[in-house]
């Protein structure tokens, strides 16, 4: 089971209070998380990852571990901890304006 | 008529404010999607239950909502913009090439007739087609073969933000792209032809036969006399009679010509009203003073509307989708600002009255007389 943290605008517009919990098929890579969460939530395609290239979308980020994943590639394994469950993959929002 | 609704994109979520036919006291709801771009909001006319919104944002890119219900539940349908095949390049600012990329959608056209068709048009400019409420879109590409390697965008990107739907002739589809002009579907957008013959641009094109390039900022119809339509550039205020294959300057006596939307009067197919910003680096009214400008001729003489509105101290601006007629008797107009306000007029634009005075920027004000 992996945890999920989305963003507070994602989870309004995918309507879920706090963490989404995903059973991932095969090894979890941000790839299979991502597919596995879109699938439960079509609302959220195209809001983490490009509808036609799937690459991330620029302002968000991956953070998992006290690691940012962001620039990972979509199939390297995510950490042990995130896979058991352990630890939250979080997608950020990242901070802009000034 | 037991209402109307007024629907407002704001920089920072949806407001729907609704009043009873009188149109004097006006409660405003919460935010919808609170925090996200509206660009726009408009109601089906064949179902006014049928609403459509463009959502965005900068993190979290493109949705659309759709409501069956009057705007109470909203539902994210489809929001996958895909170019058709391999989409190219268009000018950049530069004169480079640059390939297309989907930004996000400026405007939302529901058919006519049919709740379930809806017409988008997007930046990078192309126009889209759904059948299924939303759920899913197809471009007609065709549009982007007119030239669009020669398109550039102006400083508010490359976007198609108009889209009118000709009444009498079901087929016929104008749409508007800014730093490219305007263009006209005949087989409901399988081929299309510009139509800016007329049309001069002397600081943006030396060519005055350009075909294209000209920064058309709105078009408008009556629907009683599609022949005839009205339009405001980047500067000149342009009419044609003959379907948009001409077209003639009627900035008249206005105090300036710039300016983003043009409205027909519901009932009178001569009575225009446009709003006069002093230029294109100083987007405010002349003088710091509010005016709507109407003529009733047509164009060419036209009169200020300044009662209720700001007449001292004024700079803010007033966007191309944001301005609207409603069908009533008499006509009622409304606009938003950049400063987040919504004026209204129940008189045609004899008086005026702030109905929402401290909303985020406003992007689009649409209006729907309910029966």
């Amino acid at each position: 089971m992996i945890r999920v943290v989305l963003p507070a605008h994602l989870r309004t517009l995918a309507r879920v209070d706090g963490e989404v919990k995903l059973e991932v098929e095969g090894q979890a890579t941000q790839r299979s998380v991502l597919d596995t969460l879109e699938a439960r939530y079509p609302m959220l395609r195209g809001t983490i990852r490009d509808q036609v290239t799937q690459g991330r979308r620029p302002f968000l980020r991956f953070f998992a571990c006290e690691q940012d994943l962001s620039h990972e590639q979509p199939d390297t394994p995510l950490p042990d901890a995130v896979a058991a469950g352990a630890e939250p993959f979080l997608i950020v929002g990242a901070m802009a304006g000034g | 008529m037991s209402g109307v609704r007024v629907l407002v994109g704001t920089h920072k979520g949806a407001f729907i404010l609704t009043s009873d036919g009188t149109r004097k006291r006006w409660n405003v709801s919460d935010a919808h999607f609170a925090g996200w771009e509206l660009y726009h909001l408009k109601g089906s006319p064949a179902d006014p239950n049928w609403l459509y919104a463009s959502q965005s944002s900068g993190w979290f890119g493109q949705q659309i909502q759709r409501s069956t219900d009057g705007g109470r539940t909203w539902e994210p349908v489809g929001n996958k913009f895909a170019y058709d095949g391999v989409p190219g390049t268009h000018q950049w600012y530069d004169g480079t090439p640059h390939p297309w990329e989907f930004k996000r959608v400026w405007h939302l056209e529901p058919s006519l007739t049919n709740p379930e068709t809806v017409y988008a048009g997007v930046e990078d400019a192309a126009f889209f087609r759904s059948t299924d409420g939303g759920q899913t879109w197809q471009e007609c590409p065709e549009l982007r073969g007119v030239k669009g390697h020669l398109w550039q965008p102006g400083a508010g990107g490359l976007c198609l933000h108009t889209i009118v739907l000709d009444p009498s002739h079901p087929e016929r589809i104008f749409i508007a792209i800014s730093a490219a002009g305007v263009f006209r579907s005949d087989d409901v957008g399988k081929t299309w032809r510009p139509m800016n013959r007329g049309l001069k641009s002397p600081y943006e094109l030396p060519d005055p036969k350009a075909e294209v390039g000209h920064c058309v900022h709105r078009i408008a119809m009556h629907p009683s006399r599609p022949n005839v339509l009205f339009m405001q550039k980047h500067w000149d205020v342009m009419r044609s009679d003959d379907a948009g294959e001409s077209w003639h300057e009627v900035s008249g006596n206005l105090p300036t010509d710039f300016g983003f939307p043009i409205v027909v009067h519901a009932h009178e197919p001569d009575t225009i009203y446009v709003v006069p910003i002093k230029s294109d680096s100083e987007h405010y009214p002349p003088e710091g003073k509010l005016r709507v400008y109407r003529s009733r001729t047509g164009g060419n003489e036209w009169e200020a509307l300044a009662n209720g509105l700001p007449q001292r101290d004024c700079y803010v601006n007033v966007l191309r989708d944001a301005m609207a007629v409603d069908s009533l008797e008499p006509c009622g107009l409304y606009f938003g600002t950049t400063g987040g306000q919504v004026y209204a007029s129940a008189d045609a634009g004899g008086s005026w009255a702030p109905i929402a005075r401290d909303l985020p920027a406003v992007f689009s004000v649409e209006v729907q007389a309910l029966p």
